[in-house]
């Protein structure tokens, strides 16, 4: 999965966000959606696609969803 | 002063999880009251850990694993007559309804529903509860009086096993048995640490400080001094409840 397709899948789980909304450089934190319900998404989406666990520490350190790619990567 | 109607002297007592947190917490607790506790989980040492930290002599330690059918009828078979049970093995899990998946759903119901209901049943098919026994079920809070974000299949399962006990209280009282649940509020053990990375601890000592009344977390003693209750003569007249342990948070 590239980043283009990463971005996708992570706007994926949101409901209410539109989906252009959604960059790379996207401070994901900062969404009006982004909350306990969209983290525990966004855990369950990398460990279907990738099959690799992250954790809210995880999330908590990084900013944009483009960081948080590659921090699955190296995982 | 010798009066004391929660004393459990002459009562033999199976814990399931107390190789550690609420369960092995409840068989500490119990064997302090008197009782001779049969002590089961999947870890042998940390099983042995528990005995060591009990008060009395004859306690037993039979390691299975419960989320096997095997497992479960090793247990009965090796297990003495009782005049109660504490099923306090149980598993948390955070999912989101929109990645729930059977498997994951299985896994649950399976450990924390199906087990403490075949594991009854078959002691009670093996005659190994006596009569005037008390069988008390860990549910939650989760599932009965709230819900959280995240704990849909767990309060499937806890839920599940308050339902059942309101049934089976009605069948075991021909025995003159009672069957109970106790709905525990939050108890921080090694079980939730490892499965809880996703809130950092200063997220929730936040909710500790903001939803439980009594400003603070559950210990594990707290819900064995309501297993010691609902086990001993004290409750004679109880069956088919949800004890409630939570420090209030299902007040607010």
């Amino acid at each position: 999965m590239n980043l283009e397709e990463f971005v996708a899948r992570f706007a994926e789980e949101f409901d209410e966000t539109p989906a252009e909304q959604f960059k790379a450089d996207t401070v994901f934190k900062s969404l009006d959606e982004w909350g306990s319900l969209t983290a525990l998404s966004i855990i369950a989406m990398v460990d279907e696609e990738f099959e690799k666990r992250i954790t809210g520490a995880d999330l908590r350190s990084v900013n944009t969803i483009e960081e948080l790619y590659n921090l699955v990567l190296t995982k | 002063m010798s009066y004391n109607p929660f004393s459990l002297e002459g009562k033999t007592i199976l814990v399931t999880g107390a190789s550690s947190g609420i369960g092995r917490g409840i068989a500490v607790e119990c064997s302090k009251m008197g009782a001779k506790m049969v002590v089961t989980g999947r870890n042998v040492e940390r099983l042995s850990e528990t005995i060591s930290m009990m008060e009395g002599e004859g306690h037993i330690s039979i390691p299975v694993d419960l989320s096997q059918q095997e497992g479960i009828d090793n247990l009965v078979s090796q297990c003495p007559e009782i005049n109660g049970v504490v099923h306090s093995a149980g598993i948390p899990q955070m999912c989101s309804v929109k990645h729930i998946d059977r498997k994951t759903i299985e896994e649950i119901l399976n450990i924390n529903t199906i087990t403490p209901i075949l594991l009854n049943t078959l002691l009670l098919k093996k005659k190994k509860l006596q009569k005037k026994s008390s069988i008390v079920l860990i549910s939650s809070i989760s599932g009965v009086t709230i819900g959280n974000v995240g704990e849909a299949t767990y309060s499937t399962s806890k839920g599940a096993l308050s339902g059942y006990t309101k049934s089976a209280a009605y069948e075991f009282a021909a025995q003159g048995t009672r069957v109970n649940c106790i709905n525990p509020g939050l108890v921080p053990t090694r079980i939730l640490e490892l499965s809880n990375e996703m809130f950092s601890a200063e997220q929730l000592e936040e909710t500790t400080k903001g939803r439980y009344p009594l400003k603070r977390y559950g210990k594990p003693e707290d819900i064995a001094n309501g297993a010691i209750f609902l086990l001993s003569d004290a409750s004679s007249w109880i069956t088919g409840i949800n004890l409630i342990i939570d420090g209030g948070y299902s007040v607010i």
